[in-house]
């Protein structure tokens, strides 16, 4: 039996109650008891007159019973043959808006109430755009009352188009419309006798087999840390919810924001240890080797990462009675990070009830905004669209610690991620790449130097750039002092930091042939695929690999930084040719070997291939 | 209902690794034997990284006892008990205070002391919201300004993103299985073998009627007026909490399956037999508002 979450919404006395009572009443969930209960408070608080008011049973709250309406969101719970029904029965009137976006939140589907008499509302209009703005992907709009319209299709027929067009426009597709009566029961249950004229399926029905199972649309593993479980000293899993995608044992997995890399060893679910896991099963994983990871980091597949960043934009809707302030401080919580956040700027402020936008300064309870968030910590994030899970967070108050706000990221701002993002156009730019080459005699390229530590990576390049700069060449070398210490001075030296030293090394490197100059890089660099990562980058023509081939003996023995000594007693992790392995490249453009060959010699015949394939030019 | 276990998993590790200092309160019932069996799932093979707290008032079943140190004793877990010694000592019983105020003194202010007491900033409980109207309408982490409950102030509560967050003297009250229904709870104790009180299977047992309610003769603190007259009959209990305020129902339900079936055709709702229900308008939603769970 699958499980499905629907929202009621709609203005003050649409029905929405009703409705719900009628639901459960018709589908027998309504017990003898309760029943009881009903009829004597319908006696007491009632607005039905003889008939039994039935939304006495979800209006549970004193106030809500002597006020006639629904405060806050009341859950409920039925069942067909082939489904259970969780029921968030949500308030209309704009001052509960904030309720409303609860109940929304963890919604499948929204039954939005019309009043057959009334016709579409502006508080219609408001529900239909939070539904979209939450994620909704389904809609029933419920036309209530039509018993006090006669039953007139025409009535009926204008409100069906007016809502179609609403939602549509609003980016729902999957709308159906449907002319009830909850008082009476007319197609809420069972199908009307009163409107022979209406072909579709009571609301019950439609809700029964409403296909939701591909709203989860991200197929990439995510797995954000809930707790670090660890009894003793011989077990440390890391427990959780797999919110995105499926894991199996022995995976390659990265955990972010560290990028630290492991295999999954074990998968412990609620059935007991298993072989893979898939999105929403609570699991304990452990790893193969004990990489640090703790709350809050979000466990991912290597090759199917989210955005990292520290700013994002994203709808906040506002819930506090004290206005949102930009710049000042919150708690955002995220998935299961939790970070301070402060709102840079807001955007345009949304009157949800014509949907125009407004500058603003600040934001009043109920009001929503696109807005960008500055956050103190690079976090791992999806867009709300993507991944619900992955893009939604909560504002937290630091004083009161109340929720005060509630977003969805609609899309990160980094330069990484602009260059995927549609919404980031590049501006051409006039001056050509083969313009500046022409000024400069030189065809640009990435002159990328790999090899041991020690085999004469920087002294070969260190000269190189000496003979093409008095040939009045323009280069630029990119070494482990000027990158190092800068650009990447947040990188680790695991498998995982090398990869994207390498990678920014790749991207900025690539600048500097768009600029036209030559890009010299002496780095170890000892993995094939990051090469070739680099190659795919500047584009094949532009990428010549000089490999170092010195033996590592003879590096050993020069040593000029004692750094074999230690990686041999141990004491530098992760040192290539010692305790990590260098992969020779396969078909370099050219191959040295400072062993046997003199410094002079090894420029001389960089600078003829550069000759001979056009790259230099007089 | 495994995605109904993946939640209740998920709220209990949430809880657990925000919070300074948890205790999931154990009132022996169905609900609380599944939310244990729920904690252990999510925290295995760790032992619970929190204590039980089980608020007695003396007027529960005995066999309810006898399941509850067979439970501790077997799965060696750790167990406080909290009696009201000043209300115990005062003599306050459902008979000498009426429901009301023994419900008051007895239960909701016992769970305040020993929760003040032992400085918990959050409390597990297993109540459902389908129990009653005032339980569906609150947040599965529900927040505590003092002990107090105020249903017009509720924090939002989206998504799956819990609010833990509280201020001294503030605490949280968390249901993991707010969304699980009477049939759902059965048919889980059902899959996961998970052992219950013997109460709620059908036995002969020595009942009286007692203002529209079977009320079980538990022991012989049971003043009888002169009409009454113990019978025996075959009954079982829906749920379990005072005896003298917990009536049973006739049943022949013997097997978890026997159960299922029954509460499957039932006509009337499980709360149905707590006194404490009904003894004045708006009944529950005033005690949550005093501190009761």
């Amino acid at each position: 039996m699958s499980l499905l979450r629907f929202i009621t919404c709609g203005s003050v006395d649409d029905g929405k109650s009703s409705l719900i009572g009628r639901l459960l009443y018709d589908s027998h969930t309504i017990l003898a008891d309760q029943l009881a209960a009903v009829r004597s408070d319908s006696a007491r608080w009632g607005t039905t007159g003889a008939e039994l008011d039935l939304a006495l049973l979800v209006d549970g709250l004193q106030a809500e019973r002597e006020q006639g309406i629904t405060i806050d969101v009341a859950y409920r719970y039925f069942s067909t043959a082939r489904r259970t029904f969780i029921v968030a029965d949500t308030p209309g009137h704009a001052q509960y808006t904030r309720n409303m976006v609860t109940g929304a939140s963890t919604a499948d589907a929204a039954v939005i109430l019309v009043d057959a008499t009334r016709g579409m509302q502006v508080q219609t209009r408001r529900h239909a755009f939070i539904v979209s703005l939450i994620g909704i992907k389904h809609v029933v709009v419920a036309v209530n009352k039509m018993d006090l319209v006669d039953y007139r299709q025409d009535i009926f027929d204008r409100i069906r188009t007016e809502c179609e067009q609403c939602l549509h426009r609003l980016g729902i597709t999957d709308v159906r419309v449907v002319p009830i009566s909850a008082l009476k029961g007319d197609n809420v249950v069972t199908p009307s006798t009163a409107m022979p004229w209406y072909s579709g399926a009571p609301v019950l029905e439609i809700l029964d087999t409403l296909d939701v199972s591909h709203d989860g649309a991200l197929q990439d593993l995510r797995f954000p840390v809930q707790f670090v479980n660890r009894p003793h000293a011989g077990f440390r899993g890391y427990a959780g919810t797999i919110e995105a995608g499926h894991v199996r044992v022995g995976d390659a997995i990265m955990a972010l924001p560290s990028r630290r890399m492991s295999h999954v060893k074990a998968i412990v679910t609620a059935h007991g240890e298993g072989q893979d896991a898939h999105a929403g099963d609570a699991v304990t994983i452990t790893l193969d080797d004990e990489i640090d990871v703790s709350r809050g980091d979000v466990v991912v597949h290597c090759d199917r990462a989210p955005s990292m960043a520290d700013r994002f934009d994203a709808h906040v809707i506002w819930m506090a009675d004290a206005p949102l302030l930009v710049g000042k401080q919150y708690e955002l919580k995220i998935g299961t990070r939790t970070v301070v956040a402060t709102v840079e700027a807001i955007h345009a402020r949304i009157d949800v009830n014509d949907l125009s936008t407004h500058p603003a300064e600040e934001l009043a309870l109920n009001e929503m905004a696109m807005c960008r968030l500055v956050l103190a910590e690079v976090v791992a994030f999806d867009t709300y669209d993507t991944c619900r899970a992955m893009g939604a967070f909560i504002l937290i108050d630091r004083l009161h610690c109340g929720t005060v706000g509630a977003g969805m990221i609609r899309r990160p701002v980094t330069r990484v991620a602009a260059e995927s993002s549609p919404d980031i156009v590049w501006h051409p730019t006039r001056v050509t790449r083969q313009q500046r080459a022409n000024q400069k005699s030189q065809q640009p390229c990435v002159l990328w130097f790999t090899g041991l530590s020690a085999s004469g990576k920087s002294t070969v390049a260190n000269a190189l750039e000496q003979a093409l700069f008095l040939r009045g060449h323009h280069s630029y070398l990119l070494d482990a002092d000027n990158v190092r210490h800068g650009l990447n001075r947040d990188l680790d030296f695991t498998d995982a930091g090398r990869v994207e030293n390498i990678r920014r090394i790749g991207e900025v490197a690539k600048l500097f042939v768009d600029a036209g100059i030559i890009a010299i890089t002496a780095f170890i660099s000892p993995f094939r695929s990051d090469r070739r990562m680099v190659r795919d980058l500047v584009g094949d023509g532009a990428f010549v690999e000089i490999y170092m081939s010195t033996p590592l003996e003879v590096c050993e023995t020069r040593d000029p930084k004692g750094l074999y000594v230690k990686a041999r007693r141990g004491s530098v992790p992760h040192f290539t040719g010692v305790t990590s392995p260098y992969e020779a490249p396969e078909a370099p453009e050219l191959t040295l070997d400072t062993s046997d060959t003199p410094l002079q010699e090894c420029v001389d015949q960089i600078v003829h291939f550069l000759e001979s394939t056009g790259r230099l030019k007089h | 209902m495994n995605e109904l276990e993946a939640e209740s998993i998920h709220i209990i590790r949430e809880v657990v690794a925000e919070c300074a200092k948890p205790v999931m309160l154990f009132s022996i019932g169905k609900d609380s034997s599944v939310m244990l069996h729920l904690a252990k799932k999510a925290f295995a093979p760790a032992p619970l990284p929190f204590p039980l707290l089980h608020v007695d008032t003396g007027w529960k079943f005995q066999a309810m006892i006898a399941h509850r140190d067979r439970v501790v004793r077997e799965m060696d877990l750790n167990l406080l008990v909290h009696h009201n010694a000043e209300g115990r000592a005062s003599g306050v019983s459902p008979f000498t205070h009426g429901s009301r105020a023994y419900t008051d003194i007895m239960k909701t202010e016992a769970l305040r002391q020993a929760l003040s007491t032992h400085g918990f900033d959050a409390a597990f409980g297993g109540a459902r919201r389908d129990e009653e109207t005032s339980r569906a309408k609150e947040r599965v982490c529900s927040f505590r300004d003092g002990h107090r409950w105020d249903p017009k102030n509720q924090r939002p509560e989206l998504w799956r993103l819990y609010n833990t967050r509280v201020r001294p003297g503030e605490s949280l009250r968390v249901f993991p299985l707010s969304n699980w229904t009477e049939l759902d709870v059965w048919r889980y104790i059902h899959r996961e073998q998970i052992p219950v009180v013997p109460l709620y299977f059908a036995a002969p047992r020595p009942v009286v009627d007692r203002d529209g309610l079977l009320i079980m003769v538990d022991d012989d603190r049971l003043p009888l007026t002169e009409h009454e007259q113990p019978r025996t009959e075959m009954v079982r209990f829906r749920t379990l909490g005072c005896y003298p305020l917990t009536g049973a129902i006739r049943s022949t339900a013997t097997t978890v399956p026997e159960i299922i079936d029954e509460v499957l055709v039932t006509t009337t709702s499980e709360r149905y037999g707590r006194a404490i229900d009904h003894d004045q308008a708006g009944s529950m939603e005033r005690k949550k508002r005093e501190g009761y769970f």
